[in-house]
């Protein structure tokens, strides 16, 4: 199949981030004389004062997208673990323990290891990725996540030549996860993979914060996948194991619905999915009369990352 | 007068207004989550299906209440059934896709879900638009025939709601098992007459069909033991 690739974002889709700003400013300045005399105004901190504010911009990282509300991106999480629904994730989701945190990295690697979190972020350098995030349920944000490359995490542990695949696993704490401990819907825990070339792209990173703070629990803290040309499931959230392995791992969702949900699951409007269609998304925080954004293939990374798919059936792996 | 004649009636008529009024309000204080259209396209969908069962609900309860003269409120539960299929319809062509129509165009064709969708709302149309009691006398035995479609309406209503999940059912398993509930009845119901239509037969004829009644019944039963 002939892959095209396109220009990363649209010019006319840029907003000047001079304009941003100062509309932002605006708004700010309109709500802070709208609530000053109510004393809430503390509620309305600005986020100045978050943690990395100010961290190195990304390789692919796009100052000209405008990242969705933080709020929206803090309340609109798929979190099956918890629950089925995006609302009620925010508020389960703070009963996970995710400190001390460590991660097992093992299989076909030279150096297997169990790591602390801490000792992993001391080894590697945070910077700030703006990306765009597009679920498989057809709506979409963007994103500015904090995190670290995947590929130099990996590279800490020197893969063998045998190292084809790399799997990730979330965690497995059923007794704060009510439908890993009633067994609902999915095999937990949760499951995901990729091809060590994707797992090596510079655009795909391991996230560990987001709008210059830590990771919210419910999007995923402490640790969390983002490969912004694959749909949302494949982001797996809190990981507790990275191996290495020689075949392809099995999937969570793949595994749930296989005619559904591959392996692969790159953004492409020209593949469906079965029941509905993946032409069209809805950008969150886009406001009512926003029509939907007609979704580009490998989400807008087709020049990053189109060739690592060539000579691929994307019909078939999809 | 309307008013003064029947308070139950104009008591109706606003509380089927009630759930837009919340949807307008909720709309205009942001209350609406993170993806306020998809939300809009939930609670739309929602209460048509919930009117659409009302619609259904009213034969039964006729039929166990022997409370006659509630046709009429039939009628209403079915117009505000369409009423919010209508909006529905309207969010997604209008808000959600701004009229793009080629983007309309490729979203149907890919999405099995919304085929479903548009049967029931065609059905729905059709049966709204015949819903008068002028249509009703004009259209005379073909009036009930064509209304029984509502049963196809409802059953297709549930798979587009169904259809477009990713994988939790609780609340669609809720709605079939209404739906269930409703259509079941009226099964019964039917199994019921035909039963006592075979025994509503006046005068003398009735003992000599009822021999050959048994007799043919025997004769199928004789059959059935020979297989």
């Amino acid at each position: 199949m002939n892959i095209k690739t396109k220009q990363a974002i649209l010019a006319s889709e840029i907003t000047d981030p001079l304009i941003f700003k100062e509309r932002r400013k605006i708004i700010k300045a309109m709500m802070a004389t709208l609530v000053a005399s109510t004393g809430i105004a503390s509620s309305l901190a600005d986020t100045d004062n978050s943690i990395w504010s100010g961290l190195p911009k990304g390789e692919f990282s796009n100052d000209s997208l405008m990242p969705t509300p933080a709020e929206i991106v803090k309340n609109y999480t798929n979190y099956y673990e918890f629950t089925f629904n995006k609302k009620d994730a925010t508020k389960l989701a703070q009963s996970l323990p995710t400190d001390p945190w460590s991660v097992e990295i093992s299989g076909e690697v030279e150096t297997p290891g169990n790591y602390y979190l801490e000792d992993i972020l001391r080894q590697q350098t945070l910077q700030e990725y703006i990306y765009r995030f597009r679920c498989v349920e057809a709506w979409s944000m963007v994103v500015p996540w904090i995190g670290f490359s995947l590929g130099s995490l990996l590279k800490k542990a020197k893969p063998l030549s045998t190292a084809n695949f790399v799997k990730f696993t979330s965690v497995y704490r059923p007794e704060v996860m009510p439908n890993q401990l009633n067994k609902k819907m999915l095999d937990w825990p949760y499951v995901e993979g990729l091809r060590m070339d994707e797992a090596m792209h510079p655009l795909t990173i391991l996230a560990v914060g987001m709008y210059g703070d830590t990771m919210p629990k419910q999007n995923g803290a402490p640790l969390r996948l983002v490969v912004p040309w694959k749909y949302g499931f494949k982001n797996i959230k809190a990981i507790v194991k990275i191996e290495l392995l020689k075949r392809p791992p099995t999937t969570t969702w793949n595994k749930f619905a296989p005619k559904e949900y591959g392996f692969y699951a790159n953004i492409n409007p020209a593949v469906a999915h079965p029941r509905w269609s993946q032409s069209s998304e809805r950008q969150l925080g886009s406001g009512l009369f926003t029509p939907r954004r007609e979704t580009e293939i490998f989400n807008g990374y087709g020049e990053q990352v189109a060739s690592l798919y060539r000579n691929m059936d994307l019909r078939h792996f999809f | 007068m309307l008013f003064r004649l029947n308070t139950l009636w104009s008591w109706l008529i606003i509380a089927g207004f009630l759930p837009l009024v919340w949807l307008i309000l909720n709309t205009a204080f942001d209350n609406l989550g993170g993806n306020p259209i998809q939300a809009l396209h939930i609670r739309l969908g929602d209460w048509s299906l919930r009117f659409l069962y009302l619609t259904l609900a009213i034969t039964p309860l006729q039929k166990v209440t022997q409370w006659r003269g509630m046709a009429d409120y039939r009628q209403m539960l079915g117009l505000y059934a369409f009423f919010y299929a209508t909006l529905h319809l309207l969010v997604y062509v209008v808000v959600d896709h701004g009229l793009m129509w080629r983007v309309i165009g490729i979203d149907i064709v890919e999405s099995s879900y919304i085929w479903f969708g548009i049967l029931a709302y065609s059905i729905i149309f059709g049966l709204a638009l015949t819903s008068s009691k002028w249509a009703k006398k004009r259209m005379g035995k073909n009036w009930k025939k064509f209304h029984r479609f509502i049963y196809i309406a409802a059953i297709a209503a549930i798979i587009h709601y169904f259809w477009q999940l990713k994988g939790n059912l609780a609340e669609p398993l809720f709605y079939s098992l209404i739906i269930f509930l409703l259509l079941g009845f009226r099964v019964l119901v039917w199994l019921k007459n035909r039963k006592f239509s075979q025994l509503m037969i006046p005068g003398s004829q009735k003992v000599l069909l009822a021999a050959e009644k048994k007799a043919v019944v025997s004769s199928k039963s004789n059959k059935l033991n020979v297989k």
